[in-house]
């Protein structure tokens, strides 16, 4: 369903303007207002849900929604538990918000790649792209927050001196400061960028074959799509566990002294 | 693929998103779990001691009802032996009154074969005072021989 512009460039016309962000400004103060709106609304929306089943929380029998939510709360409260020891009333909520939010950009990418890019051109929008975990921004916001909390609570615990003795003395010992600290900022370094590529990586490949499907005679587009969207319930949420279960590792390592 | 602004909005989108999460859903949630769980064990131990109670129970009926088992066999076995003296006793008394019964009547016999013997021997001192009368009618005096007659009568 490309616009007339991308028509005329047939099949790699498709694909770039399903992979083209609805964007506004220039350089670096570039929007994207597709990732921004659709990474707000899933976020609402997950906070909605929860928060009905918050203010209705009782500990008597529990209805459909609460019993839904607390199967997540407790899903979660077990991955946090089994890999994170210390004390913290930030992780767990943090790893539920992750899990949920990263699971909700991820499932856009179950909706059929014209339906929403279609919505979007009868209102006037040239590009959309709906699927808020193939932007780049979106990953990185999360990782990036999420090493920030990573050198907060390890500058935290162990203090800023025995955070900067992590970064110096190990592997090696005292005799290899220059080489440590590369090795060790590498491997600081590594966890927000491999967070973010991982996911971004995953959910991108994942709807570039969506969209090269769509681009299939319709006669054969059911046969491939069917499969691959069923296999692709089980990389979002993966994708989503993962992103969960990485980062609370990475905090619960920040929290242990060496 | 472009890294810009849009990176800030979404960390400030994530930030308020963490936060909502950390103040207002997790915790009444997980206070709800707790409370459940809490209330759930309180449950358990609660009927594992109501079913302690139960085993007890059935184990003081048990004895209870042994005890009242034996109290019932004994009760049977006494009456059974009270029976069996009542019988011994009213055949001693129906024997007695028996034999009362006997000596009664023999005595009542008795006494009756001698009023009959009476009434006889007076019968037959009349027929023979009467035959004696006919026989002696002219010679004998009535009068003077009553003594004699009498005395007869009274040797029969």
């Amino acid at each position: 369903m490309a616009t007339e512009a991308h028509a005329a460039q047939g099949a790699t016309g498709y694909i770039i303007h399903h992979l083209t962000p609805l964007s506004t400004g220039h350089g670096f103060w570039t929007l994207h207002l597709d990732t921004l709106f659709f990474s707000a609304v899933l976020g609402a929306l997950f906070i909605w849900f929860f928060k009905i089943a918050a203010d209705k929380a009782t500990s008597d029998v529990p209805g459909i929604v609460q019993n839904f939510v607390e199967m997540m709360i407790e899903f979660v409260d077990t991955q946090v538990k089994d890999s994170f020891h210390g004390k913290s009333k930030l992780i767990a909520p943090l790893a539920l918000t992750i899990f949920c939010w990263v699971f909700l950009f991820n499932f856009m990418d179950l909706f059929p790649v014209d339906i929403l890019p279609l919505v979007g051109s009868l209102m006037g929008l040239e590009y959309l792209r709906v699927v808020p975990s193939t932007d780049l921004n979106a990953t990185f916001a999360m990782s990036i927050a999420v090493f920030c909390l990573i050198i907060f609570y390890s500058v935290k615990i162990k203090g800023p001196w025995g955070f900067a003795k992590e970064l110096l003395f190990q592997p090696f010992g005292p005799w290899l400061i220059p080489f440590n600290l590369v090795l060790k900022l590498v491997e600081e370094i590594a966890r927000p960028i491999s967070l973010a590529l991982r996911l971004f990586g995953n959910l991108y490949a994942g709807e570039l074959i969506f969209i090269l499907i769509a681009l299939l005679p319709s006669y054969i587009q059911p046969v491939l799509s069917f499969p691959w969207a069923i296999f692709h319930i089980l990389i979002i949420t993966l994708q989503a566990f993962i992103f969960m279960v990485l980062t609370v590792v990475y905090l619960s390592m920040a929290h242990e002294d060496h | 693929m472009s890294i810009n602004a849009t990176l800030i909005g979404q960390m400030i989108t994530f930030a308020l998103l963490v936060w909502f999460t950390m103040k207002y859903i997790w915790p009444p949630l997980f206070d709800s779990l707790e409370a459940r769980r809490k209330k759930i064990a309180d449950g358990l131990a609660a009927a594992e001691r109501g079913q302690e109670e139960v085993n007890l129970a059935e184990k003081r009926a048990k004895g209870v009802l042994n005890e009242a088992k034996d109290q019932s066999a004994e009760i049977v076995t006494s009456a059974q032996k009270r029976a069996n003296e009542i019988i011994e006793e009213s055949k001693d008394i129906a024997k007695k009154e028996g034999d009362r019964l006997i000596v009664a009547a023999k005595a009542q016999i008795d006494q009756e074969v001698l009023q009959t013997k009476e009434s006889l021997r007076q019968e037959v001192a009349a027929l023979a005072l009467s035959a004696a009368e006919q026989i002696l009618n002219a010679e004998i005096d009535q009068a003077r021989h009553q003594d004699i007659i009498s005395k007869v009568s009274n040797q029969l």
